[in-house]
C-alpha cells in the first residue's frame, strides 16, 4: 500500500437507508484529495453518485431488497487513481447487455448503470469466489 | 421523506424536503405525483430547491411523475434544479423531455401564461 493510498472497506446491511451513508462517504474521500489536484467538487459528486447507483443496484436487484442481506463495498484511491467493489450475491446480470437509455425518456428504469459508466473509466462485472464484483476504476487527473 | 404540498393559483406544488431524492424515497415522491392527478390535479409542479443530490431512481420517479401527467392530460414542470441535479438531468438527456424552469415564480408565471389546463 502506497504512502498516499486510502483502502476502506465497508459492510452495511442491504438497507437504501444507508445509501446515504455510502454515498457521503465517496464525497468525503474526494474532498481528502483537494490538496493534490484541486477542483474536486465535480469528483465529489461523482464518486456519490456512483457509489449510490452501484449499492442500490446490489440491494434491490442482486439481494432483491431482502433487509437481512449484506452489502459488501470496498474503495482504495492513490494519487492516481481509484477503485470502488461493490460485491453481491444474486445470480448476476450481463453488463454488457445494458443499453443506453431511450431518447424520449419514457423508461422509469434501466439508467442506474448507464450513469455508473459514464462517471467512470472502467467498469466490469465478474464471478469471483462466490461472490459477484462490480468494479469500477478511475484516473484521477 | 417530507413532502410539501401547496397550492397557488390553481397549481399544485410539490416541494421534496430532503436534500437527497434516491432510491431510499423516490417511491414516496412517485405516489406524491401519482396522487396529486388521480384527485383531479391539471397542474402540477414539483420544486426541487431542497434536493441537493439525485440518482437514476429519483429520475425515474419524475418520469413516472411525467407519464401520469400525459395519461391525465395534465401538465408537470420542474423548478429549482440544483448543480448536480440539473448535471443528472443532461446526463440522462431527460432535460429534453422535461419543462423545467429557473426558479418557482417563472415556473408559476408559466402556468399563468393562459395555458393552465382544467
Amino acid at each position: 500500500m502506497g504512502r498516499n493510498t486510502i483502502e476502506l472497506d465497508i459492510k452495511v446491511p442491504n438497507q437504501t437507508r444507508y445509501l446515504s451513508l455510502i454515498g457521503r462517504i465517496g464525497d468525503a474521500l474526494a474532498r481528502e484529495l483537494e490538496e493534490e489536484g484541486g477542483g474536486r467538487e465535480v469528483l465529489a459528486d461523482q464518486l456519490n453518485v456512483v457509489l449510490t447507483e452501484a449499492m442500490s443496484n446490489a440491494i434491490l436487484h442482486a439481494h432483491d431488497d431482502d433487509p437481512d442481506k449484506t452489502v459488501h463495498i470496498s474503495l482504495s484511491i492513490s494519487d492516481h487513481e481509484l477503485c470502488i467493489r461493490v460485491f453481491d450475491q444474486g445470480r448476476g446480470f450481463d453488463l454488457d447487455a445494458v443499453g443506453e437509455p431511450d431518447d424520449e425518456g419514457s423508461e422509469e428504469h434501466g439508467r442506474g448503470l448507464f450513469i455508473i459508466r459514464c462517471m467512470m473509466d472502467v467498469v466490469t462485472y465478474r464471478r469471483s469466489k462466490g461472490f459477484n464484483v462490480l468494479e469500477m476504476w478511475k484516473k484521477l487527473r | 421523506m417530507e413532502i410539501a404540498v401547496t397550492e397557488n393559483s390553481g397549481v399544485t406544488i410539490l416541494t421534496p424536503m430532503n436534500e437527497r431524492l434516491d432510491a431510499h424515497n423516490s417511491d414516496t415522491m412517485k405516489g406524491a405525483m401519482k396522487e396529486s392527478f388521480e384527485a383531479g390535479a391539471k397542474n402540477v409542479l414539483v420544486d426541487l430547491s431542497h434536493v441537493r443530490f439525485i440518482d437514476s431512481s429519483g429520475l425515474g420517479a419524475l418520469v413516472s411523475g411525467f407519464k401520469n401527467s400525459v395519461s391525465h392530460r395534465g401538465r408537470l414542470t420542474l423548478s429549482g434544479l440544483q448543480e448536480q441535479v440539473r448535471s443528472m438531468f443532461e446526463l440522462t438527456r431527460l432535460h429534453r423531455v422535461f419543462e423545467i424552469h429557473e426558479g418557482l415564480q417563472d415556473a408559476l408565471a408559466s402556468f399563468s401564461e393562459g395555458d393552465v389546463h382544467g
